[in-house]
C-alpha cells in the first residue's frame, strides 16, 4: 500500500533538490567575475534563505558563511595592498615600500596601489565568497543529514560515515569551548604548547566519549542489521559497468567512435545503477517518509543546472568565432569585465536570467518556518550556559 | 523474561570481576530497579541485557545471559534490538538523527519495518509517550526531560519486550521525573513491558518497582520484594532510613504507606527546633544580576547575599538559571549587575585572582581534569593556586579521598572525581565556594560524606551555595534555601519553611509527617512513641 506523503502545504522540499540547485549557482558562479552580476546573486541566496529556511538550529548557520565570505574578501584585498603588484596606471595612493634583501626579488612589500589591481582582486575574491554562500545556503536549507537520507541503500554505510563525521567539527568545537571555560575555573590562563596540548587532549578525549556514546547508542538500536541475504552478482556487475562507463569516456574525448563511446557509457550508468539497487537488496533497512521528487523538485534543480549552462555556456564561447550578430546577443565578454583597463561592469539579459533562476525557489516552495513557543527554547539556551555556543550551532 | 546464569563479568586491567557468580531471573511484565553504590556495576549489569557488555565495552563475560530466549554470547546488541530497548544514561548523546520524529523511526528503519507500519507505529508511539506535540522539533532544543521521554519513545517504536534505562532521572528537576516516571508505569501497566531501570534516587521510583536488584559491594546480586531487600541492603533511600531510626521490620515504599503506619502507630515527630540563624558577615553581595544569550533573559536582575559560615541552596526547574547564576557570580560569564567580594568584583580580575574570591566545581565536574595522574593533578592545582607543595592532595585525603597518586584521574569514581576537583578548587582558599549540581551519580552514603564536608567548610567559615535538583541532599545540607524559577529569585528561607510547605520540592519524609515540619530522619531522634 502506498501511504500518501504529508500534502503539500506542509512538505519541505526534497532535500538534494536544495543542494542540487544550490550548488548549480556555485558552478555558475565559479564561470563569472562580474561584481554586479555576483553581488546580485549573493543578494538573491540570501533572500532565499531567509525566506524559505526551516526554524531548526541548522538553518541558522548562513550567518557564518558571510561572515566566512567577508573574511575572505577582506584577506585578499590586504594581502593584495600588502603586496602590491604593478596591474594597471591608475595609482590610488602609495603605501610606504619595504626594501627586500636581493634573495626574495620579485616580491615586494608596499609600493603602488592601483585601481585596477584593487578592481581584479575584489572581482576575484568576490566570486570565491559567493561560492561559500551557496554552500552556506545549501546547509540551511537543508543540513547534509537529512540530505544523505536519501542516498541509496548500497551506499548507506558511506553515508553513515559522513553523517558521524559531520557531527564530529561541531562537538569538538562545543567541547573546546566547556573545557576552555573550565580552565579559566581553575585559574589556568598560561598559553603557550604545553597547556594547548593539554586541552587538545581533555577535548579529542571528550570527542572520544561522545563518538562511543554515539555508537553504542546506533548499535543498541539495530544499525547494520542486515537481512542475512547473500547478495550475488552486485560486485562483478558494477566492476564491469565502471569499466564499461571509463572505457566509453575514453573512447568519447580521445577517439571518433562516438556512438560506440556513447553506448559503452549509457551501459555502464545502467549497469552501476542496477548494480547499486542489488547491493542496496543486502540491508534490510527501510525509510520513513522518504521524500517524494515531484515536479517541485524538478523545478528547483533544474533553476540550477539552467543557471550553470547559461554561465558557462554562454562565458565559454570565443567571440571571434561568433558571427557579429550572435556575439552582440550572446555577449560573452560581459561576464569578465575588463579590469586593465579599467571598465565599468555591465548587465545584460542573461545575467538577468541567472538572478531570476537564482530567486525561483521562492514562488515554487513554501516557507520552512514554524512557530515555535519561546518558553521552549528558553529551556536549552539556559540549561548549560554557552556565552559563544552559537559558534558550535553554527558550524552544524 | 531475563535471566542469568552464573554470569561473572571482568573488565581488562581489573583486579577483580565487577559481577561475580551472579545468577538470576526476571519475569516478563515486572518492572526491576537496581540499585547499588557508584560504581558497584549497574550500569553494566544493564548493559549485559542487551549485549553491550561485553560485545561492545570489552571485557570477559562467562556464564550466561538469555533475553527472550535469545542468548547474548551468540546474538549482538544489534540482533537484540527487536528485543532489548536500551537508553543510556544521558539520551543526547546517544541521538542519531535530528528531529524527534525521525529519531523515533530510526531503529524500526533499521528493522526493515515497512513505511506504512512505521508511520502508524510513530504515531502511537508519540501518544503514548504524550509528546506528539514535539514531533518536528530538533533534539538539541529539548528539556532533559522531553529529551527522556524522546529516547524511551525511540526504543520503543520497535516494539521491544524489554526497556533497560539507565538513570532515567537524575538529571532531571523532580517534577520532570515525575513526569518519565509516569510515563514508565503507563509501559509496564498497560504495555505489559518488562522493564529494568537503574537509578541512584531511589525515593524517585522504588514505590513503582516490582523487584528490586542490589549489587552487594561483593559484586553478587540480591534479587527480591523491595521491602525485602531495601530491609537489607546498604543503600539507605529515606523511607529506609526512617523505618530503621523508627525500628520499623518492614520498609515503607511509599509516602502513603510510611504515613499510614505513622498515623497507626500514633507517631509524633519532636518539634525540631530552628538551627540558629548564622550571623557571619555577608561575604558575596550581588545586586541587578542579569544573564542574556542573545535575545532571552537566563538571569533577570538577581539581588542575593551569601554570609561566611552559611550553606544556601538554590532549587528550581531545569533550565530555570541557576548554572548561569553560579556561572556569573564566579565571573566567568558576561553578565550585567555587580558582584561584591572582599570589595572587588570576580569579573574584572584575571582567572587566577577571581578565584581566589569565588570558587565554582561545575556540573561537569571532569571537565576541570586534564593531567594524566591524580599525583600530577595535585601539584598542577598548587601552582596555580600559589598554595606550598602538597596543599592539594592533603585537601584530598582530608576529603575521605586516598587514592594513589598515579591514578589516571578518569578511572576514579564519580564521587572521588567530585572529590578531586573540589580539593583543585579549594586548594586556593577561596572564601566563598558555589557548587553547581555536585550530587548526580552519588548514591546516598557518597552524598552523606558530601554533606559533612559542605558543613565543616561552612562551619570554617566559607559561604557555600548549591545549585541542585536533589531535594532530599538539599534538605540535609543547609539552613537556607533560595527557590529560582524563569530566571528570577521568587522565594528566600529556610529550608525548612521552604521545602517542607512545598508541593514540588517537600522530601519523602515531610510528606510522611505534614504538617509537622520533618525534613529528615535526623530529625527523627528522640521521637516519642
Amino acid at each position: 500500500m502506498v501511504v500518501p506523503e504529508r500534502t503539500d502545504a506542509l512538505r519541505t522540499l526534497h532535500p538534494l533538490a536544495w543542494w542540487c540547485w544550490a550548488i548549480g549557482i556555485g558552478l555558475a558562479v565559479n564561470g563569472t567575475t562580474n561584481p554586479l552580476l555576483l553581488i546580485l546573486v549573493a543578494l538573491s541566496m540570501v533572500t532565499v534563505v531567509m525566506l524559505r529556511r526551516s526554524d531548526s538550529p541548522w538553518a541558522r548557520s548562513v550567518r557564518a558563511y558571510l561572515v566566512l565570505a567577508a573574511f575572505v574578501i577582506g584577506m585578499r584585498l590586504f594581502f593584495q595592498l600588502l603586496l602590491g603588484g604593478g596591474r594597471g596606471e591608475t595609482v590610488l595612493f602609495t603605501l610606504p615600500s619595504v626594501p627586500l634583501p636581493a634573495w626574495a626579488a620579485g616580491i615586494q612589500l608596499g609600493g603602488v596601489v592601483t585601481a585596477e589591481a584593487i578592481a581584479y582582486t575584489v572581482y576575484d575574491a568576490l566570486r570565491l565568497a559567493v561560492m561559500l554562500l551557496c554552500i552556506g545556503a545549501a546547509n540551511a536549507l537543508a543540513s547534509p543529514r537529512q540530505a544523505l537520507r536519501s542516498v541509496p541503500a548500497a551506499l548507506y554505510e558511506a553515508s553513515v560515515a559522513v553523517v558521524v563525521a559531520l557531527s564530529v567539527a561541531p562537538q569538538l568545537i562545543e567541547s573546546g569551548q566547556r573545557i576552555h571555560r573550565a580552565r579559566r575555573l581553575r585559574g589556568d590562563s598560561s598559553r603557550g604548547l604545553r597547556s594547548l596540548g593539554r586541552i587538545a587532549l581533555a577535548v579529542l578525549a571528550d570527542a572520544i566519549d561522545r563518538s562511543m556514546s554515539l555508537a553504542a547508542g546506533m548499535e543498541a538500536r539495530g544499525f547494520a542489521r542486515t537481512r542475512g541475504l547473500h547478495v550475488r552478482g552486485a560486485l562483478p556487475l558494477m566492476l564491469a559497468s565502471v569499466l564499461s562507463a571509463t572505457t566509453g569516456g575514453y573512447l568519447m574525448l580521445a577517439t571518433d567512435y562516438r556512438w560506440l563511446a556513447a553506448a559503452l557509457m549509457v551501459a555502464g550508468v545502467a549497469g552501476t545503477g542496477l548494480g547499486l539497487r542489488r547491493a542496496g537488496a543486502r540491508l534490510a533497512v527501510t525509510s520513513y517518509r522518504p521524500h517524494p521528487w515531484q515536479w517541485r523538485e524538478t523545478l528547483v534543480a533544474g533553476c540550477g543546472v539552467v543557471a550553470m549552462l547559461v554561465v558557462l555556456g554562454i562565458g565559454g564561447l570565443d567571440p571571434d568565432q561568433l558571427g557579429p550578430a550572435l556575439a552582440a546577443v550572446l555577449d560573452p565578454l560581459a561576464f569578465f569585465p575588463s579590469t586593465n583597463p579599467l571598465a565599468w561592469p555591465q548587465l545584460n539579459g542573461w545575467m538577468l536570467a541567472v538572478v531570476a533562476l537564482v530567486l525561483a525557489p521562492i514562488p515554487l516552495t513554501r516557507t520552512g518556518l514554524q512557530r515555535i513557543p519561546d518558553a521552549a527554547r528558553t529551556d536549552v539556551a539556559v540549561r548549560s550556559p554557552r556565552p559563544r555556543g552559537r559558534l558550535a550551532e553554527a558550524v552544524r | 523474561m531475563i535471566t542469568f546464569e552464573h554470569v561473572s563479568i571482568t573488565y581488562p586491567d581489573a583486579r577483580r570481576p565487577v559481577l561475580d557468580d551472579v545468577s538470576f531471573e526476571i519475569a516478563e511484565g515486572d518492572l526491576c530497579l537496581v540499585i547499588g553504590a557508584t560504581g558497584s556495576g549497574k550500569s553494566t549489569l544493564l548493559g549485559a541485557i542487551n549485549g553491550l557488555v561485553p560485545h561492545f565495552t570489552g571485557g570477559t563475560l562467562s556464564g550466561r545471559v538469555v533475553v527472550d530466549g535469545r542468548d547474548t554470547a551468540r546474538f549482538r546488541p544489534r540482533e537484540l534490538a527487536d528485543v532489548v530497548g536500551y537508553v543510556g544514561q544521558d539520551p543526547l548523546r546517544g541521538f542519531v538523527t535530528d528531529v524527534v520524529e525521525d529519531e523515533i523511526a530510526y531503529g524500526m528503519e533499521q528493522l526493515g519495518i515497512a513505511p506504512a507500519a512505521m508511520r502508524k507505529r510513530v504515531e502511537e508511539t508519540l501518544d503514548l509517550m504524550g509528546i506528539a506535540d514535539l514531533r518536528s522539533r530538533p533534539l538539541v532544543e529539548l528539556s532533559g526531560g522531553q529529551q527522556q521521554r524522546v529516547a524511551i519513545a525511540a526504543v520503543l517504536a520497535a516494539r521491544p519486550e524489554v526497556l533497560v534505562l539507565d538513570e532515567p532521572t537524575s538529571a532531571l528537576d523532580p517534577t520532570a521525573a515525575q513526569d518519565v516516571l509516569s510515563a514508565i508505569t503507563t509501559l509496564v501497566h498497560e504495555v505489559a513491558l518488562t522493564v529494568v531501570l537503574a537509578e541512584h534516587r531511589l525515593e524517585r521510583v522504588m514505590h513503582a518497582a516490582d523487584t528490586i536488584a542490589w549489587i552487594t559491594p561483593a559484586g553478587t546480586v540480591d534479587l527480591g520484594l523491595p521491602a525485602d531487600v531495601l530491609a537489607r541492603s546498604t543503600i539507605t533511600p529515606p523511607l529506609a532510613a526512617l523505618a530503621r531510626e523508627l525500628g520499623w521490620d518492614r520498609v515503607p515504599l511509599s509516602v502513603r504507606e510510611a504515613r499510614r503506619r505513622v498515623l497507626a502507630d500514633d507517631i509524633r515527630p519532636p518539634v525540631v527546633a530552628e538551627p540558629a540563624p548564622v550571623h557571619g558577615e555577608p561575604v558575596l553581595v550581588a545586586s541587578g544580576i542579569d544573564v542574556r544569550y542573545g535575545d532571552l533573559v537566563a538571569v533577570r536582575s538577581v539581588d542575593l547575599e551569601l554570609r561566611a559560615g552559611e550553606v544556601t541552596t538554590l532549587l528550581g526547574r531545569n533550565g530555570c538559571g541557576k548554572s548561569s547564576l553560579l556561572w556569573a557570580l564566579q565571573g566567568a560569564l558576561t553578565h550585567a549587575g555587580e558582584v561584591r567580594v572582599d570589595g572587588r568584583d570576580p569579573a574584572g580580575l584575571p582567572a587566577a585572582q577571581a578565584r581566589r574570591l569565588v570558587t565554582l566545581v561545575p556540573q561537569t565536574a571532569a571537565d576541570l581534569l586534564y593531567a594524566p595522574s591524580v599525583g600530577e593533578e595535585c601539584e598542577l592545582a598548587d601552582r596555580e593556586s600559589a598554595a606550598a607543595p602538597g596543599t592539594t592532595a592533603g585537601l584530598l585525603r582530608r576529603l575521605g579521598v586516598d587514592v594513589e597518586p598515579s591514578r589516571d584521574p578518569r578511572d576514579l569514581s564519580e564521587g572521588q572525581r567530585l572529590a578531586l576537583v573540589l580539593a583543585i578548587q579549594l586548594s586556593a582558599e577561596p572564601p566563598v565556594l558555589l557548587l553547581d549540581e555536585p550530587t548526580r551519580g552519588l548514591d546516598y552514603s557518597a552524598k552523606a560524606d558530601l554533606t559533612a564536608i559542605v558543613r565543616e567548610l561552612a562551619a570554617a567559615g566559607m559561604a557555600v551555595l548549591i545549585s541542585t535538583h536533589d531535594v532530599e541532599f538539599a534538605a540535609g545540607v543547609g539552613r537556607r534555601t533560595l527557590l529560582m524559577a524563569d530566571g528570577e529569585l521568587i522565594a528566600e528561607g529556610t529550608t525548612l519553611d521552604l521545602l517542607a510547605s512545598s508541593v514540588a520540592y517537600a522530601p519523602q519524609l515531610a510528606k510522611v509527617f505534614a504538617p509537622s515540619p520533618v525534613l529528615t530522619a535526623a530529625d527523627l531522634a528522640g521521637v516519642s512513641r
